[in-house]
């Protein structure tokens, strides 16, 4: 116990020593960033650590951190496995974490019911469990702006626009080419309840983890079946492989889609030219043509705080990591304005998130006009069901495909209300005894 | 000086065949249990429980499994995480199935599950050998991991293809799920770990024990002296997928606390586990614990360690530092001792009876 408490104390001053912080007790605000730099996703992983830390660093830069309280940024490096995940978790949860981003939907599913009975809030942003949305079930867990099965509502919603309606959907054929685990499953149970209502085919075409860069086979059946749209549920090397594979069938760029993880730079890069017109959906803008990427170029990656390469900043990936420590920093601010309180507890931070109300005129604010929708989240809905874009590759970077549009949220409601009632009936989930806090 | 069995004589057979003959050994172990019944408990922080001592055990757990199969019996197996997946797979449908009884009873069954597939996958090792059946055991990693993620039964068709993992008790004292405290998974760890190495010390060190190495040593004199073969193996088999399921079962419930279960036990696991036998040391209990302290411990203390000490590492070039060492420390290992730890720690209690007047 001793140990503990002078591990603790020397990791703090490691910690303080290596952030150039004061060492002095001032208000800070612990948030613990759950990063993988390693290992087969690094990759992807890269530009969202950056964008996380990066966003933060600028507030205590610019602004000297939340309302007055620091914040203290502590990378734990997980590698994308769910061992490390938890050993980080495991390593933080002791130092008063405000938040926790898991950033991988197999350390969310682990950390769902530790981090219920710890009281610690996760955010895990458009991943982790879809049914999580639902707050009076899931008190502590917040996945906005938006939940796969969004995603995918999403994507036959494109579907019909560009088909010219709703009922022309019927008997067209829409392909499902997704990572064979849970995470590339998820979206199956939506569309199968989608072509059942919109009478179109559903072509399923599973990818091996194993598989990932060798889809040959898969591209195959491909065409044979000659979908008319494919939706893609990749995640790091399969999505580049996809998009190639793609190119080298025929299969016409601008009729794949991805899920926003399959949207970063460097998946659409590798296709090459033959990439020109993939499209991926997103809920933020790319580009460093906001204040707030201005922002952090001028105070932390021109002062060479930053770990990323200047060109870098402003890709896709990099601006979700933005995007994510953007809704932490405004429910910190939302909870410190509830409370009062300068240096707020994870009890205060999961009031601040499910009152969090991110308008049109806050945007603006804070250098993000045009950058996202706006979003509100409640204590029934931790998601918002948020509105969602299409974005398309140029060729050399990420434009605007289509404009915002709503999910079919009335379609995935009943799913994600059932699927949440199941988590409950098989976990012997308590009930909610947390008390609503209502937004301002 | 200490460490001296001059006086200790042996008056009965029993006396003089038991498995620790010196006195002091006996003493160690009893301080090592004490030490791990009572101080850790009492002492170390909940990370150090939680993220250390509990995973430590499962692999240890695991590799004694492995090192009955690989160790005493020569067979290789790449399937031990696919062996870990089945008890963990058995023990969550046995859990949902029948939730009113208590979840060491099939934690423990689990195990069962585990040997009845090890066997199966055991019916080739009759005819290949080497390593042609390390690539028959890599066929059963293979076909179990696909097992699991095509067969929604296993995971009662959960949406995110996850083992969910609610509360369970013992004594009214939760020991599964999320409120069970470090203190009191470890305890159950604990209790599973010892028991299971009890039992696998006695039977190493009896007549099945003596039958496998007999096979492990030379097969044909084996069978000459008229062991079964393929009964001899298929025990082991058996025996080591038990061990590896309970360890699955364990891993999963004790320490993840469910989760995505399917990609847990992939090959990369099999390897670790083998890795593990081999450091440690091939056909030794004790080497087994060595083996996965050195390498599930390890990393985890110089990952979180290092920083405590005062050496401010983090992130990815903690990691990449972190795999060199690792890397650096097994090469250095086995080119001191190829037989692995175990080997020096023999070698060193050797060293220690001739302390500090060796001739």
């Amino acid at each position: 116990m001793k140990f503990r408490h002078f591990a603790l104390g020397a990791a703090a001053a490691v910690l303080a020593g290596a952030t150039t912080l004061p060492v002095q007790a001032q208000d800070t605000i612990y948030v613990p960033l759950l990063t993988y730099r390693t290992g087969p996703f690094a990759n992807s992983g890269i530009p969202i650590a950056d964008g996380m830390h990066d966003y933060l660093r600028m507030l205590n830069e610019r602004d000297g951190g939340i309302g007055g309280a620091k914040i203290v940024i502590e990378e734990c490096e997980t590698g994308y496995d769910t061992k490390k995940g938890i050993e980080c978790y495991e390593s933080t949860k002791g130092k008063n974490p405000v938040v926790y981003n898991p950033y991988s939907t197999g350390i969310t599913l682990q950390m769902i019911p530790k981090a219920s009975a710890d009281k610690i809030p996760v955010l895990s942003m458009a991943y982790g469990l879809s049914a999580s949305a639902n707050g009076n079930t899931f008190p502590w867990i917040f996945n906005p702006p938006a939940t796969y099965w969004d995603g995918a509502s999403a994507f036959v919603r494109h579907v019909a626009e560009q088909s010219g309606g709703f009922d022309k959907l019927k008997g067209k054929k829409l392909g499902l080419i997704h990572l064979d685990a849970p995470f590339g499953k998820e979206p199956i149970a939506l569309l199968e309840a989608l072509s059942k209502k919109y009478g179109f085919e559903l072509k399923l075409y599973p990818v091996a983890a194993s598989d990932m860069q060798n889809q040959g086979s898969v591209w195959l059946n491909i065409r044979r079946d000659r979908p008319d749209w494919i939706y893609n549920q990749g995640w790091g090397a399969m999505n580049p492989t996809a998009v190639k594979e793609a190119a080298k069938n025929n299969f016409p760029m601008d009729r794949l889609v991805g899920v926003w993880w399959a949207g970063g730079d460097d998946d659409a890069r590798g296709g090459g030219d033959a990439a020109k017109g993939y499209k991926s959906l997103n809920f933020h803008a790319a580009g460093t043509n906001f204040p707030v990427i201005q922002d952090i170029q001028k105070h932390v990656v021109d002062k060479g705080l930053s770990k990323a390469p200047k060109d870098k900043v402003g890709e896709n990936l990099y601006n979700r990591g933005v995007y994510n420590s953007m809704l932490i920093a405004e429910a910190v601010r939302n909870a410190q304005k509830i409370t009062g309180k300068k240096a707020i507890t994870a009890e205060d931070m999961r009031k601040g998130l499910e009152s969090l109300n991110i308008t049109d005129a806050r945007l603006k604010e804070i250098g993000m006009d045009g950058f996202a929708a706006p979003l509100k989240l409640t204590c029934e809905d931790h998601n918002g069901h948020n509105k969602i874009y299409v974005a398309q590759w140029d060729g050399t970077k990420w434009v605007k495909g289509s404009e915002w549009m709503e999910p079919l949220t009335a379609d995935v409601m009943p799913l994600l209300n059932a699927a949440a009632e199941d988590y409950a009936k098989a976990n012997n989930w308590p009930a909610r005894t947390e008390a609503c806090q209502k937004g301002s | 000086m200490f460490y001296r069995e001059a006086g200790q004589f042996k008056t009965t057979y029993p006396s003089d065949m038991a498995v620790f003959p010196i006195a002091q050994d006996r003493i160690g172990l009893g301080l090592i249990l004490a030490a791990a019944f009572i101080l850790i408990p009492l002492f170390a922080s909940d990370f150090i429980l939680s993220s250390v001592m509990i995973p430590f055990l499962v692999f240890s757990l695991a590799a004694i499994g492995l090192n009955i199969l690989t160790g005493y019996t020569g067979l290789i197996s790449l399937g031990t995480g696919a062996f870990m997946g089945v008890g963990a797979y058995a023990c969550y449908k046995l859990m949902t199935i029948f939730p009113g009884v208590n979840i060491i009873i099939w934690i423990i069954s689990a195990g069962f599950f585990s040997a009845l597939v090890g066997i199966i996958f055991g019916i080739p090792s009759l005819r290949i050998k080497g390593f042609y059946l390390a690539v028959a055991t890599l066929a059963a990693q293979f076909f179990l991991q696909w097992c699991f993620v095509r067969i929604p039964w296993l995971y009662n068709y959960n949406a995110s293809g996850a083992i969910e993992v609610g509360t369970r008790t013992l004594f009214g004292i939760p020991i599964v799920g999320p409120n069970a405290t470090p203190e009191a998974r470890y305890y159950v760890m604990l209790c599973i770990v010892v028991a299971l190495t009890w039992i696998a010390s006695n039977i190493v060190h009896g007549k099945i024990g003596r039958s496998w190495m007999a096979v492990r040593d030379m097969d044909i004199a084996a069978e000459l002296m008229g062991i079964k073969l393929l009964d001899t193996k298929l025990l082991a088999f058996a025996v080591s997928s038990f061990y590896a399921g309970v360890a699955g079962a364990c891993m999963m419930f004790l320490w993840y606390g469910g989760g995505e279960a399917s990609d847990a036990f992939n090959i990369n696991q099999s390897f670790l586990i083998l890795f593990m036998v081999i450091i440690g040391g091939l056909g030794s209990l004790i080497g087994s614990f060595f083996g996965a302290a050195f390498i599930s411990i390890l990393p985890t203390v110089l990952k979180f360690g290092l920083p405590a000490i005062g050496i401010p590492l983090s992130g990815a070039t903690a990691e990449h530092l972190i795999h060199i060492l690792v890397g650096a420390l097994i090469i250095f290992f086995l080119i001191v001792e190829p037989h692995g730890l175990a080997r020096l720690w023999q070698i060193g209690k050797q060293k220690l009876r001739m302390w500090p007047f060796p001739y």
